[in-house]
This record gives C-alpha cells, structure tokens and sequence, in this order.
C-alpha cells in the first residue's frame, strides 16, 4: 500500500507546475491548460483522500470540479477569441485594460 | 505492481507537466497536456475510482482538451520568439521554494482521520458508479442541481461571447 503523503507530494508537484506555468507563459492558451493542471493536482489529492479514508464525499467533488473545468474552459476560450478578434492583444502582457 | 505503477505514473506526469508549461509550440503543449490527463486517469484507477477515471477520459480528454486544440487551430497562433515572461527564472525559483516548503510540510503530517463507511468491500458489492450515483442524488442533490445551471450559463455565456456582432456581420458582407 502506497503512503498517502506520495499522493500528496505528486500533487503538490503537479500544482506547483501549473502555477509557474500561470505565471511565466505569455501565451493566452497555454495559460489556461495550466489552470488545468493545476485543477488536475486537485482532482488527485481529492480522490487520494476519499479512497484513504473510505469516503466517496472526495470524488463527487472531484467530479464537481472537472464540471466546473468544463465550464471555465468554454468561457475562458469564448473571451480569447473575442480579444484575438478584437484585435486587443496577442498575449497576456498586453491586456491591462483592468491592470491598478 | 501498484508500486511500480505509481511510480510510472508520477514520473510521467510530472514530466509531461513540466513539458506542458515549457514547450514552444501549443499544439505540443495540448498533446503534452493531453498525456498528463491519461496518467491523471491512470491515478484514479490506482486509487480505485474507476468511474472516476472514465469520466476524466471522456470529458478532460476528450471533450475540453478538443476544445483547446480547436480554437489553437481557429486563432493559428505563430510561435513567438519570446514564449517566456522576462523575470521566468526569478518567478520559477521563488513559486518552487514556496512548493518545497509547502511539500516539505504536507510530507511530515500524518494525515489521520477517521473513516467512513464507504469501504472498498462496500463500493464492490454494488459497483462504484451505482456507489457515486446514490451519493450524489442523496447527499449532493443540491450542489448537483447548481453544477447545472453553472453549465447552462457556461453555455450562454459562451455564445454571446463568441457571437460574430451584427455591426460587423453587416460590414463583412458590405465588403463582399
């Protein structure tokens, strides 16, 4: 039986990519397909812990958020391509219409 | 086995979650994702959620990963010669330090609490998806009933985003 803490390490590794992929890629999309890994890091940690401790509570939630990855993907990718129609910017950088 | 499996499994998906992020071109950065999410799977079923996974196949990878790549194709991004944000190795170095810390932490906790009564020899008798049906129109009926009209104003919303405006309709086809 694997240790619970080598699910949570994985996660936190995976999590930890995506942030960074968040933070230093300027392309809109690639972006967003760190969000999802990040969400998938989630996913892993939810489902470690409900199979752990005998719970299914973890995997609905997990289902929950890969609906909500759902949604977050359409809106997210029907604003792109109003920006890139626009004309309003090519990467993230550019967009600081709300930026303080 | 199970070792060795998750052994493989974590590799790979660490791997191919650092190619995500680091690959120049998108369309390798989707496949690279698109691998990522079958390992993901390949965890579920590991951890004995099989439905899980299924549902992780069919939706992530089938579904939203095809979208990414549509509209990659739509917009036909050219690789720039500047991928990366300016301050990538200061920005990496500090969010991998807050990472080591974090895990460092979460590495030494035991992580004790108590059990429920959904046990492995309980999901067997009636099939893990009758399990997750009954919970989720038993206990989550109301966070159910939410997820759907989240997905109908996703769906909305989506339309009348990426809905051509008619001003421009008029102006394209006055060109014409």
């Amino acid at each position: 039986m694997i240790p619970l803490s080598y699910y949570v390490a994985v996660a936190t590794t995976l999590f930890v990519i995506g942030l960074v992929g968040v933070l230093i890629r300027r392309n809109f999309i690639i972006v967003f397909m760190s969000i999802e890994v990040m969400l998938n890091a989630a996913n892993i940690n939810l489902v470690a812990f409900a199979s752990y401790f005998d719970a299914l509570d973890g995997q609905i939630a997990a289902i929950f958020v890969i609906a909500i990855a759902a949604g977050e993907a359409a809106i997210g990718l029907a604003i792109i391509i109003v920006v890139f129609r626009r004309k309003i910017a090519t990467n993230v950088d550019q967009l600081n219409l709300l930026k303080w | 086995m199970t070792t060795f499996f998750f052994f493989y499994l974590s590799l790979v998906s660490i791997i191919s979650g650092i190619l995500t992020i680091a690959l120049r071109n998108p369309v390798h950065c989707g496949l690279a994702l698109l691998t990522l999410l079958l390992h993901v799977a390949g965890f579920f079923i590991l951890l004995n959620s099989e439905f899980l996974a299924m549902v992780q196949i069919i939706v992530y990878a089938g579904a939203i990963l095809v979208l990414y790549l549509f509209v990659l194709m739509l917009l036909n991004l050219k690789t720039e010669e500047r991928v990366f944000h300016q301050r990538t190795a200061m920005i990496s170095f500090v969010t991998a330090s807050i990472g080591g810390i974090f895990l460092m932490v979460l590495l030494r906790s035991p992580f004790a609490s108590l059990s429920g009564n959904a046990t492995q020899e309980a999901i067997g008798f009636v099939g893990h998806t009758k399990a997750i049906g009954i919970t989720i129109f038993n206990d989550f009926l109301l966070q159910f009933e939410i997820i759907a009209v989240f997905l109908l104003g996703a769906i909305i919303g989506a339309i009348v985003l990426a809905k051509t405006p008619l001003t421009q309709q008029n102006d394209s086809s006055d060109k014409t």
